[in-house]
């Protein structure tokens, strides 16, 4: 009979979990790691972007996102949409084709792979004959051109992937018409460009890569022209009005060249090395487009003198006399330019163009293009991100205040909005503004807006003002001397290189309440700063901590402090920093918290902890947590030899990259691939040889880095007698050792000139002496106490203080509960002893239940080195969820991974991306877009070609009828039930 | 007498004069001291001089410094036979009315005259030496065990390592590598753990009990199998305090074999050697229980220990602002129990060390008592068990030829 029951309450239990917990990885933020192909398609206004690694990504409106991933682990070479439908074709690295297409489901647009193809030449023939090296979509939406290595053009009917091998084009049938003089010289090479006649899609122009271009009539299969250029081709564009076409080649020229009907060999008729008389760069992509009225824009990437400019990673826009060279910090991978009007054949409006480390967009509409602010794939490691802080619920005053101050620093930015719009994003408004901050390598913090699908930058702050650094303030902007050659202009906000990097920031925490805003560095500098509206100037007063307090015998051989600037600084309206700290040794900060209502700031290092008093500016406490053994803590390794490690990876991670440079892939890929495994396996052997072993051995009190500072903590509760609560400081170390202070705080009306004491009152040696990572004061109801000013902003039940409260000690290896105010304990979780993770990061989050909106349960969100995460109840700490969620070798991204009060959180995938996960059932931030087939009527188009106005709300319904309407027609065409649906979810959005 | 000495002394390679006190009386006999015989035989001996042949005794010898220690086995009687000079006194008990506080000396009180001299022995007043003191087992701690021997398969063994407050380390290294099992598809090559290295002088190595290339099957209780060498090192280190490790043995000569009778002199061997814990609860695992018990009882050392005990060592020290460290105790809601000096070291181990080195006992010299020499050598079950000593010996002689020296 008990049995009975008992098993009712447990499923009962596991009911209720189902409808908290589950876990969900939702949306990538970022900029893609290592993009290698570029797409769009002006009829969906949609842009792709493949990766090495095989992901395909579609982006249009903001909040419009797709993701797709080849199962093949080979690169995206070419992406390729097909005119005027919802279908793209990508091509990868293994010469394989993929179809992709963007599925209706449930009123929500998927992208799905329909199709793959790899062209089989007949039997016998070397694998170039059929390595596809161009690839045009054809115009009527049906067919495949595909140019190979081998020269010749391979015809394949789509979606179905058919090859109609009597439409191919051999290399035999061109060369036979090629004029004797031409062929007999040389032979033709590989396809390197395809092209059609804008004006007649029958007519297909074929560069190859000898530098020959031949006008191919699909339909009467013979050729037209031939255009005999004799420099190796770089790429082909055909003038929109179908009477030229241009060519660019490897020795930085391009030549532009009549199209005419008979087949003549014409001379070209304008050639041009634009930078030229020393040796060029090849021009690597040429595009011309006219305007209405006046010049065309001619656009080119590359072509740059090779002795003194041969590194920079160029696009040249010339329209009129305007002539710019736009100077970009990593390399073209590819560009396009979106066009004004209904059929977008209008004037070019805006250039996109993607880098290897982010997208760069610019108005060319506007004088002196400036560029437009992404609304995503914002490179987030413009500076290497060094830590990241998530605020959830920003009230409304201090998100506005944030908004404005950020917008005084986008002034530079184009008022244009974002030109790219395709698809509509039903996802729902985020219930709240949640707040992520990310500390860089060169001392600056941004904030990104994470309530929604985009990561939206919000607002930059940088703390280098406050100190001297090596570079000058004002030499780094002042590039482009007039009258300089090429024109350069710097555009792009990727700048890997850091000034200094003890600038670097490690910890953050912010104060939603009040606008208080701690920061602290690797060279043991703790900024407090205030949000301000109005600039300000004043002196930063730097206050120096000993953390040694005496210990005789330690040297420390790191870094110096950072140098504060003695003089008034005038600070830009936002957060400016009113209170310095520098602890000496000047070691990285490894902990850090904040409370507002106190005005207290408390930090530590790997040789103590001290606790200050930001009213008063001056030191409450410090306490020196150094073990007398521990030498290592004075090398100052944490910082020195990180940053060096960090240094060499990046710099290594350059080479490599500035090596396989993925410009062609004609080049021998097996060579480099045997090359590969040979050392793949000389890897592993070496491995088997010398056999990785681990020592089991107890942990003592004299390994390194126990005194190291891992998590402090306020809170208001009973230390010292159950009758009288208190306020007190809480901190964890490496040694799996925990110190309580008892802090007596003046009243408020004394605040400012009696002084804030603390007293030690318990310290806490744990003897599995594992780190502690952190630490939790439940209240009477067993839940977390609230945040400083939560309870005085009514923004949550005060905490229960007449039950006894509990402390909850999180160390890497258990979670143990203690009452209070005699430490005794209660319950614990063996989490390492039984399951070998260890805890790496672990928050507290509240989890609301999915059927009943009144209940929720507060629980502790873990994250093990095993990259699993997991959910613990509070306050009986009892395992309840448990998913993979990164892989155990992803050590970076372990590292790199916070939690927000709502059972979300985020990890970086690559330095330029945050993957966001939800444990929660209730909040949950994915995508959900829709993007509907254009007709090929121009009626269809109509309010897409509007200029995007920010809202009106005309606009909105136009659009919405517009959607009804092919709604309409596609519920006529289909007869499916699902667009009852689709029909409410539109108007729902109307 | 003192012919008797001379005698003695001139015929000193051959006879050991014996001079054996029960109650009032004394018995004079001699032993030819190159063929002593076994225990019982001696035993039987005793029982027939004094012509008390139903009386369970209690045998104790006067060894050269004076101590009293006992003989239950034919190590120690042969010790007491080797080291009788010039003669050998023994003091005989009956059982039920033993004093087995005069065996030994309490190392903690460390009294002034040794219990010996004081209860039974006149003063020696040629003795130049302090008087040694030796711990009685229940004075150390348990250093490792092999438990679990009925519920396991014979071709593996599960050591328990007690890393107690001491300073020696742990002592091995662990590495990936591969192992063939049997599967029903046939032989399968499967990853796992094995120990790569051992710490010369570290707690593993002198417990003899793992050897280089075990593979590990499990810790605590929790199969490794799956789980990274990583994972598996952080989960050792976790239950470092107590850890339990079940091992294959790349060495399978060792297995303690369960098939009851003639296999039970090595079985009762490895046993014997995991149970030589001496306690006052539950004596009847221990030691020289008889051969049946042995083999076939279930040799849970777990399950004779307080459950506090257990524990202890994974509590934490709270140091009050005004007071002293302290362990933490659980919260008294939870449950109450004795309160025991959870964290003063049980005795002090190195003095015990030295003190127990140099007597006459064997003992090796990194502190464990061999459980060959003294285990269970003070229970009160010694005189039932010494019927089959003397073929359990030589079992356990070949065990430490194979260098697996059974430990405390």
């Amino acid at each position: 009979m008990k049995r009975f029951r008992r098993h009712g309450q447990e499923s009962q239990r596991d009911r209720l979990k189902q409808e908290l917990f589950q876990f969900n990885k939702t949306v990538e933020h970022g900029f893609p790691h290592q993009p290698s192909a570029l797409g769009y398609s002006p009829s969906l206004q949609l842009l792709a972007i493949g990766t090495r690694s095989g992901a395909i990504k579609l982006y249009g409106a903001p909040g419009v996102e797709f993701m797709g991933l080849h199962d093949e682990n080979a690169a995206v070479t070419q992406v390729h949409f097909m005119p005027h439908q919802v279908e793209l074709v990508t091509l990868l690295d293994d010469n394989s084709l993929h179809m992709w297409t963007l599925r209706g489901h449930k009123g929500l647009s998927e992208l799905l792979e329909i199709g793959r193809f790899t062209l089989t030449g007949p039997p016998g023939a070397p694998p170039s004959v059929t390595r596809v090296t161009a690839v045009l979509a054809h115009a009527s939406g049906e067919l495949l051109l595909l140019g190979t290595e081998g020269g010749h053009v391979f015809i394949v009917e789509v979606p179905g992937f058919r090859e109609l091998e009597e439409r191919n084009i051999s290399l035999d049938q061109v060369a036979a018409s090629v004029p004797d003089d031409y062929i007999g010289r040389r032979n033709l090479e590989h396809v390197e460009a395809l092209q059609e006649n804008p004006i007649n899609p029958n007519q297909v122009v074929i560069g190859y890569g000898r530098g020959l271009m031949v006008i191919w009539d699909l339909e009467k299969q013979c050729a037209i022209q031939h255009i005999p250029a004799t420099q190796q081709l770089e790429s082909v564009w055909w003038t929109e009005d179908g009477s030229y076409i241009l060519s660019s080649h490897s020795d930085g020229s391009y030549c532009r060249w009549m199209v005419g009907g008979e087949d003549v060999n014409e001379e070209e008729e304008k050639s041009d090395i634009p930078y030229g008389h020393f040796p060029c760069k090849a021009i690597s992509k040429i595009i011309q487009l006219p305007t209405e009225e006046g010049p065309p824009f001619l656009l080119f990437s590359g072509g740059m003198p090779r002795a003194s400019y041969g590194d920079r990673h160029c696009i040249t826009v010339i329209h009129s006399k305007t002539h710019v060279a736009l100077d970009f910090t990593s390399r073209i991978i590819d560009f396009f330019v979106i066009r004004d009007g209904l059929q977008h054949t209008g004037d070019p409006s805006a250039l996109v163009v993607l880098v290897e480390e982010e997208l760069v967009v610019i108005d060319l509409q506007t004088d002196c293009w400036p560029v437009i602010q992404t609304p995503y794939l914002v490179p987030l490691h413009s500076s290497a991100i060094t830590c990241s802080h998530h605020v959830s619920a920003i009230p409304l005053k201090l998100w506005e205040r944030v908004i404005t101050a950020g917008e005084l620093q986008h002034t530079h930015y184009s008022k244009k909005p974002w030109p790219i719009t395709g698809g509509q994003n039903l996802a729902p408004d985020p219930p709240q503004r949640d707040l992520l901050l990310t500390g860089h390598e060169d001392g600056t913090v941004h904030f990104w807006d994470a309530s929604g699908v985009c990561l939206y930058p919000l607002y930059k702050l940088s703390t280098a003002g406050v100190f001297h650094t090596d570079t000058d303030p004002n030499d780094n902007m002042n590039q482009g001397a007039e009258g300089e050659w090429p024109p350069f202009r710097k555009v792009g906000c990727f700048d890997p290189y850091s000034d200094d990097p003890r600038l670097g920031i490690q910890k953050i925490h912010l104060c939603k309440y009040s606008g208080y805003l701690t920061v602290a560095g690797t060279a043991g500098q703790i900024l407090v700063l205030e949000l301000n509206d109005e600039a300000a100037e004043q002196t930063v007063e730097a206050k120096v901590v000993d953390l040694l307090q005496g210990q005789e015998g330690f040297r420390w051989k790191g870094h110096t402090r950072l140098d504060v600037r003695e003089e008034p600084v005038l600070f830009p309206p936002g957060f400016q920093p009113f209170a310095l700290v520098q602890c000496q040794p000047p070691a990285v900060v490894t902990a850090l918290t904040l409370h507002s209502e106190w005005k207290l700031v408390a930090f530590g290092t790997s040789h103590g902890f001290g606790l200050y008093d930001y009213q008063q500016k001056n030191n409450v406490l410090i306490k020196c947590t150094l073990n007398p053994s521990d030498q290592l803590a004075m090398e100052g390794p944490l910082s020195r030899v990180k940053s060096i490690k960090k240094s060499l990876r990046q710099s290594f991670r350059r080479i490599r990259r500035s090596r396989v440079s993925l410009r062609k892939h004609h080049v021998n890929n097996t060579a480099k691939l045997q090359e590969a495994n040979a050392r793949l396996e000389a890897e592993l052997a070496e491995m088997e040889l010398a056999p990785v072993q681990r020592k089991i051995e107890a942990r003592s009190s004299d390994d390194s880095f126990t005194g190291l500072v891992r998590t402090l903590y306020f809170a208001d509760t009973f230390l010292s007698d159950s009758s009288h609560n208190a306020p007190s400081l809480w901190a964890g170390t490496n040694g799996g050792c925990v110190f309580a202070y008892m802090l007596r705080l003046p009243p408020v009306e004394h605040r400012a000139d009696e002084p804030v004491t603390a007293q030690p009152a318990k310290e806490i040696q744990l003897m599995h002496r594992a780190p502690v990572v952190g630490i939790v004061v439940l209240d009477g109801h067993g839940a977390p106490l609230p945040e400083p000013l939560e309870v005085a902003h009514d923004l949550s039940r005060s905490p229960d203080m007449q039950g006894s409260h509990q402390l909850l000690v999180i160390s890497e290896e258990q979670f143990k509960v203690f009452t209070l105010p005699k430490v005794s304990a209660k319950m614990k979780l063996k989490l390492t002893a039984v399951d070998g993770s260890r805890v790496r990061r672990v928050g507290v989050a509240w989890f609301c239940s999915s059927r009943t909106e009144d209940y929720g349960e507060s629980g502790l969100t873990v994250l093990t080195n095993q990259g699993d995460v997991h959910v613990v109840s509070l306050p009986h700490v009892k395992m309840q969820v448990q998913y993979p969620c990164i892989r155990r070798e992803d050590v970076s991204g372990i590292a790199s991974c916070v939690f927000t009060k709502h059972g979300q959180g985020f990890y970086l995938i690559s330095p330029s991306e945050f993957e966001r996960f939800s444990l929660s059932t209730c909040h949950l931030v994915e995508p959900r877009c829709l993007v509907e087939a254009p007709l090929h009527s121009g009626s269809s188009n109509q309010h897409r070609s509007q200029p995007d106005g920010a809202s009106s709300a005309h606009r909105t319904r136009q659009e919405s009828e517009d959607a009804e309407v092919l709604q309409e027609i596609q519920k006529s065409l289909e007869g499916d039930q699902t667009s009852f649906l689709e029909n409410n979810v539109k108007s729902a959005v109307a | 007498m003192n012919k008797n000495h001379r005698v003695q002394s001139s015929r000193s390679l051959s006879a050991v004069e014996v001079k054996s006190k029960f109650g009032a009386e004394f018995r004079r006999f001699s032993l030819d001291r190159s063929k002593p015989g076994r225990f019982d035989e001696f035993y039987g001996l005793l029982q027939h001089v004094h012509r008390i042949p139903n009386v369970e005794l209690l045998v104790g010898y006067a060894d050269v410094h004076g101590d009293l220690l006992p003989i239950n086995n034919d190590d120690n009687y042969h010790k007491a036979i080797s080291t009788a000079s010039p003669l050998l006194r023994l003091f005989l008990q009956r059982k039920e009315e033993a004093d087995y506080t005069a065996f030994g000396t309490d190392s903690l009180t460390r009294k002034k005259n040794t219990v010996l001299s004081a209860v039974l022995l006149r003063p020696d007043a040629n003795r130049k030496k302090p008087p040694v003191i030796i711990s009685l087992p229940r004075d150390f701690r348990p250093v490792s065990s092999i438990i679990d021997v009925d519920i396991l398969p014979e071709t593996h063994r599960r050591v328990r390592l007690y890393k107690h407050g001491q300073e020696k380390p742990l002592g091995f290294y662990i590495r990936d590598g591969s192992s063939v099992r049997v599967t029903a598809q046939g032989l399968e090559k499967l990853p796992g753990i094995f120990i790569s290295r051992m710490v010369p002088g570290g707690l593993a190595e002198s417990t003899g009990l793992l050897a280089v290339n075990d593979e590990v099957l499990e810790v605590n209780g929790i199969e490794v199998a799956g789980k990274s060498l990583d994972q598996v090192t952080d989960m050792m280190i976790a239950n470092s305090h107590n850890l339990i490790i079940t091992v294959k043995p790349a060495n399978q000569r060792n297995n303690v074999v369960r098939s009851g009778g003639g296999g039970g002199g090595g079985g009762g061997g490895a046993a014997s050697g995991s149970s030589g814990r001496s306690s006052d609860s539950g004596a009847s695992y221990y030691g020289y229980s008889s051969q049946a018990a042995a083999a076939s009882m279930p040799m849970h050392i777990i399950q004779n220990f307080p459950v506090d005990e257990l524990e202890s060592e994974d509590e934490d020290l709270v140091i009050e602002a005004d007071g002293e460290a302290e362990p933490i105790r659980r919260a008294p809601s939870n449950y109450s129990m004795p309160s025991l000096p959870r964290y003063e070291p049980h005795l002090n181990l190195r003095a015990a060390t030295t003190s127990v080195s140099s007597s006459a006992l064997s003992i090796n010299a990194n502190g464990t008592l061999p459980a060959s020499g003294s285990s269970g050598s003070l229970s009160n079950t010694n005189a039932t068990s010494t019927t089959s000593s003397p073929d359990r010996a030589t079992e356990r002689r070949s065990l430490e030829e194979d260098g697996t020296v059974i430990t405390l």
